[in-house]
C-alpha cells in the first residue's frame, strides 16, 4: 500500500542521513522523498512516500518516531489531504509541435517557463498522474529532459502538523 | 551562567572529563591516540576519574558494557579518531542489540579538515549510525557539557542503548578556555520516553491472566534493565503463573525457583518450549520475540493471546502480533498489574491452573529436569563444568560473563542466578570476544566481587591480549575455558546439518593456554581429567586477587540439546542426537 509520511524534524546536521539510513538498514521502501525547512527555521519538514504491508508501515512510522531527531510525524494517507509533485519538463518545440505544446501545457495549466527556438520547458504541478499523463500526451519521444521534485502533502482540513 | 557565582573556565578537553566526573562517572576504558592528546592531558591533570588502559579498543567498549549491565549505568569509553573509532564498532552493536547504555567518546580530526581525508580520519558519526541509539558530533567547545548530559541521558533512559559523541581535535584545545557549568538536567523536544502504561489495557492485560488456564510469562532483558525483577517475582508468586526467561532475562526471576520452567527458545529447556505452545495466555515482559525464542512465527503459540508489555513502542508487534500492546516501563506497568490483580485474585480459576502444573511437571520430571544430559567415563562434559562452576560459587552472588557458543549455552542453562544483572552476555549481536573484558568491567567496579568468564578456546582468542591489562590494574577474574578444541556450536551445526563436514571449525595449534597466562603474569591451570575438575574449580576461586585461567579439557562431540528444528514451533525440538520432539 501507498503511504505519504510526513515527518517534522530537528533541523541539525545528520538527521537527514539518520532517515535515509533508516530506510535502507531495515530493507523499507522510498519511492520519493523531499525535504525543506519550514518557517520555524529549527526544524525542517520532510514528506517520504514509500510502499508496504500495514504492518510494515506500522514499523516504519514506530521506528521514524525512535530516531531522537524525529520531532512528530503524520501518516497523510491516513485521511483527506492533498499531494502536490513538481515537474520541469524540456520538450522538442518546433515546427507543428511548438503550437501543439503549447496547447497541451494550458490543457494541464503547466507553464512555458523557458524557451529557445526548438526547445520549450514546462512547469507542472500536479499528482504524480498527472504528471505521468502530461508526458503520454506530449508523447516520448518529444521528451528531452524531466526532472521531478517528488511528492509532498498536507491534510486538508483544519488538522496541522505543528509543535 | 550565575551571576555574581565565581564562574571557571575550562578549556574543552578539561569540560570533557569534568563533565564525566560530574555526570558521576568513575571509570572510563580507553586507549590514546593523535585526536585525543589534548583529552588525555586533561585526564593526567585531573584524579576524580580513573582511566584504565586497555589493549584494544574492543576490549574498551566491552568493560563499559560489563559495568553497565551490571550496574544499570552507562559505561564510557574514549578512544582515538579512524582506527581507535573503527575498533569500537563491534563493541556498539553488542550493547546495540542488547539495550545496554553506554557512552563511545570518539575523537575526530580538527574540524576545518573534516571531509579531507586526513590521517586517521573516519566519519565516525557516519559509520555508526546503524547501531546507535544517538550520536553527536561537537562542533563547538561551549557545547560540550550538554552534549555531554544529553548523550547520558539518552543512554540511560527509555529503552537503553549506546550514544556516540565525536570530539574534533580542535574543540579539545587547551588553549581556549571556556565558562563552564554542568546542566541538572537536560529536556529533548523529541524524545520523550513513555513514563506509564495504559491503565485500561493493563486491566485488561490483569483479566486475561487471571482468566486463563494455561498462563506462562515470558520475561526478558528489559525486566533486567527495568529494574522490575522485584515486581515479576512478585506477580508470578501471587498468580502462581510458570516464569521462563529469554537468555538476556536469565536472573530476572530466581532460577532456583520451583515455578521457573528454564530458558526458552531455540536451546530452551523442553519444559518452557512446551508450555510456551500449549499456553492460552502468554504476558511477554521486557521481550522483543527474537527468532532465537520463537522459531516459525507462523507457528508460534497457536491458542495463546499475547499480552505483551515493552516500553519501546517498536518492539510491540514486530515479528508477532499482539492482542493487549502496553507500551511503557516494566516496572510501573508490573506494578499497576500486581496492585490490580491482588484485587481480583477471587477471579482466578485455581483448579484450572492446578492442572497447568501438573501439565508442566510431567513434562520436568519426563525428561528429568531442565536440561539433561548423558555423563561419560574418562570424559569431562561441558555441563559438568558449569556445574562445578555454579557449586562453587552459588552462594558468593557471583557474576558471570560469557563469550559466544556452546559455552554460552551451557552455562545459560546449568548456572542457576537468582539475582538480576548477575548474568552477563551478548545475546544479541552473539560477539565472540565480548566476555574477558565484560568480566574485567565488572570486577573493576566490584573489587571484592567473584566474577567468572565463560569461555571458549575459539572466543577467548578474539580479545586475549587484555590478560595483560588485567595484570596491569590487577583484576582477579577467573577464566573458565571450556576447551574442546573446536568452534563447538559451529562444528554442532556442520554435524546435524553438512553431514559432518567440519570445515574450518576446527582449530590447529591451539596455545598452551596455561603458560600463555603465565607469561602474561597470571595462574594457569590445566584439567584433563574429571576427577581434577572440582579441586581445580575451587583452587581456582580460592587464590581471590588473582587471574586464573582454568583451561579444562572437555568433549568435542557434546552437543547443546534441546535444540529447536528450522521452521516448526516452539515444541519441535532434538532432545538428543537421535531422539526428537
Amino acid at each position: 500500500m501507498r503511504r505519504i509520511i510526513s515527518v517534522l524534524v530537528e533541523n541539525e546536521p545528520g538527521a537527514l542521513s539518520r532517515i535515509v539510513g533508516l530506510f535502507a538498514q531495515r530493507n523499507y521502501n522510498i519511492e520519493s522523498l523531499t525535504v525543506a525547512p519550514t518557517e520555524d527555521e529549527t526544524l525542517s519538514r520532510l514528506t517520504v512516500v514509500t510502499d508496504g504491508k500495514p504492518e510494515t508501515i506500522e514499523q516504519i512510522t514506530k521506528q521514524l518516531n525512535k530516531l531522537i531527531d524525529v520531532v512528530k510525524l503524520v501518516d497523510l494517507t491516513e485521511g483527506a489531504h492533498i499531494e502536490r509533485e513538481l515537474m520541469l519538463i524540456k520538450v522538442k518545440a518546433h515546427g507543428a509541435l511548438r503550437a501543439e505544446i503549447k496547447r497541451t501545457a494550458d490543457i494541464f495549466r503547466g507553464q512555458i517557463v523557458d524557451v529557445t527556438s526548438g526547445v520549450y520547458t514546462v512547469q507542472l504541478t500536479g499528482t504524480g498522474e498527472k504528471l505521468d499523463a502530461f508526458i503520454d500526451a506530449v508523447g516520448e519521444s518529444t521528451v528531452l529532459e524531466v526532472v521531478r521534485s517528488g511528492v509532498t502533502g498536507i491534510a486538508r482540513g483544519e488538522k496541522v502538523l505543528s509543535l | 551562567m550565575t551571576e555574581g557565582k565565581q564562574v571557571e573556565l575550562l578549556s574543552g578537553a578539561d569540560m570533557v572529563v569534568r563533565a564525566l566526573a560530574d555526570e558521576g562517572v568513575e571509570y572510563i576504558y580507553g586507549y590514546p591516540g593523535g585526536a585525543l592528546l589534548h583529552v588525555y592531558d586533561a585526564i593526567f591533570r585531573q584524579d576524580k576519574i580513573t582511566h584504565i588502559l586497555v589493549r584494544h579498543e574492543q576490549a574498551a567498549t566491552h568493560m563499559a558494557d560489563g559495568y553497565a549491565r551490571s550496574s544499570g549505568k552507562a559505561g564510557v569509553a574514549l578512544v582515538t579518531s579512524g582506527p581507535g573509532a573503527t575498533n569500537t564498532i563491534t563493541g556498539i552493536a553488542t550493547a546495540y542489540m542488547d539495550s545496554i547504555p553506554m557512552v563511545v567518546l570518539s575523537g575526530q580530526v580538527p574540524s576545518r579538515f573534516i571531509g579531507t581525508d586526513m590521517f586517521q580520519e573516519t566519519d565516525m558519526v557516519g559509520i555508526s549510525r546503524p547501531i546507535v541509539k544517538h550520536s553527536f558530533l561537537v562542533k563547538r567547545a561551549e557545547d560540550i557539557p550538554e552534549v555531554i548530559k544529553k548523550a547520558f541521558y539518552i543512554a540511560q533512559t527509555g529503552r537503553p542503548g549506546p550514544v556516540v559523541v565525536d570530539l574534533p581535535k580542535d574543540i579539545t584545545d587547551l588553549t581556549k578556555k571556556f565558562p563552564y557549568e554542568y546542566p541538572g538536567k537536560v529536556k529533548i523536544r523529541s524524545y520523550n520516553p513513555p513514563q506509564k502504561g495504559h491503565t485500561g489495557q493493563i486491566r485488561k492485560a490483569v483479566d486475561l491472566l487471571m482468566k486463563a488456564r494455561r498462563p506462562i510469562i515470558y520475561a526478558g532483558g528489559g525486566v533486567v534493565l527495568g529494574d522490575a525483577s522485584d515486581q515479576l517475582t512478585r506477580l508470578a508468586k501471587q498468580t502462581g503463573v510458570p516464569v521462563t526467561n529469554t537468555l538476556m532475562g536469565l536472573g530476572s526471576y530466581p532460577g532456583t525457583d520451583d515455578q521457573f520452567v528454564g530458558m526458552l527458545g531455540m536451546h530452551g529447556s523442553y519444559t518452557a518450549n512446551l508450555a510456551m505452545h500449549h499456553s492460552d495466555l502468554v504476558l511477554a515482559v521486557g521481550v522483543r520475540f527474537d527468532d532465537r525464542v520463537t522459531n516459525s512465527t507462523s507457528k508460534f503459540c497457536p491458542t495463546a493471546k499475547i499480552v505483551h508489555v515493552d516500553i519501546d513502542p517498536a518492539s510491540i508487534a514486530k515479528t508477532v502480533p499482539v492482542d493487549v500492546p502496553i507500551v511503557g516501563p516494566v516496572l510501573s506497568v508490573l506494578k499497576e498489574m500486581n496492585d490490580l490483580a491482588v484485587a481480583s485474585a477471587g477471579a482466578q480459576d485455581k483448579e484450572a491452573l492446578s492442572n497447568w502444573w501438573k501439565q508442566i511437571n510431567e513434562w520436568r520430571s519426563g525428561q528429568g529436569g531442565l536440561f539433561p544430559y548423558e555423563t561419560a567415563e574418562g570424559i569431562i562434559k561441558p555441563q559438568q563444568v558449569v556445574q562445578a562452576l555454579y557449586e562453587v560459587t552459588k552462594n558468593d552472588d557471583a557474576y558471570i560473563t560469557t563469550d559466544v557458543g556452546q559455552h554460552q549455552m551451557f552455562a545459560a542453562q546449568h548456572y542457576l542466578f537468582n539475582k538480576p544483572n548477575r548474568w552477563i552476555t551478548s545475546g544479541g549481536l552473539g560477539t565472540m570476544g565480548f566476555g574477558l573484558p565484560a568480566a574485567m568491567g565488572v570486577k573493576l567496579h566490584n573489587p571484592d566481587a567473584t566474577v567468572a568468564c565463560v569461555t571458549g578456546e575459539g572466543s577467548i582468542q578474539m580479545n586475549i591480549q587484555e590478560l595483560s591489562t588485567c595484570r596491569q590494574y590487577d583484576l582477579g577474574v577467573k577464566v573458565i575455558n571450556l576447551n574442546n578444541q573446536a568452534l563447538g556450536m559451529v562444528r554442532q551445526w556442520q554435524t546435524m546439518q553438512y553431514s559432518s563436514r567440519y570445515s574450518h571449525s576446527y582449530m590447529e595449534s591451539l596455545p598452551d593456554f596455561k603458560k600463555l597466562v603465565e607469561a602474561y603474569g597470571h595462574v594457569g591451570i590445566t584439567v584433563t581429567e574429571a576427577k581434577d575438575l572440582m579441586p581445580a574449580m575451587e583452587e581456582a576461586f580460592s587464590l581471590k586477587d588473582r587471574l586464573v585461567f582454568l583451561d579444562v579439557a572437555v568433549d568435542t562431540n557434546e552437543h547443546v540439546y534441546p535444540m529447536q528444528i528450522k521452521d516448526g514451533s516452539m515444541r519441535d525440538m532434538w532432545l538428543t542426537k537421535t531422539e526428537r520432539t
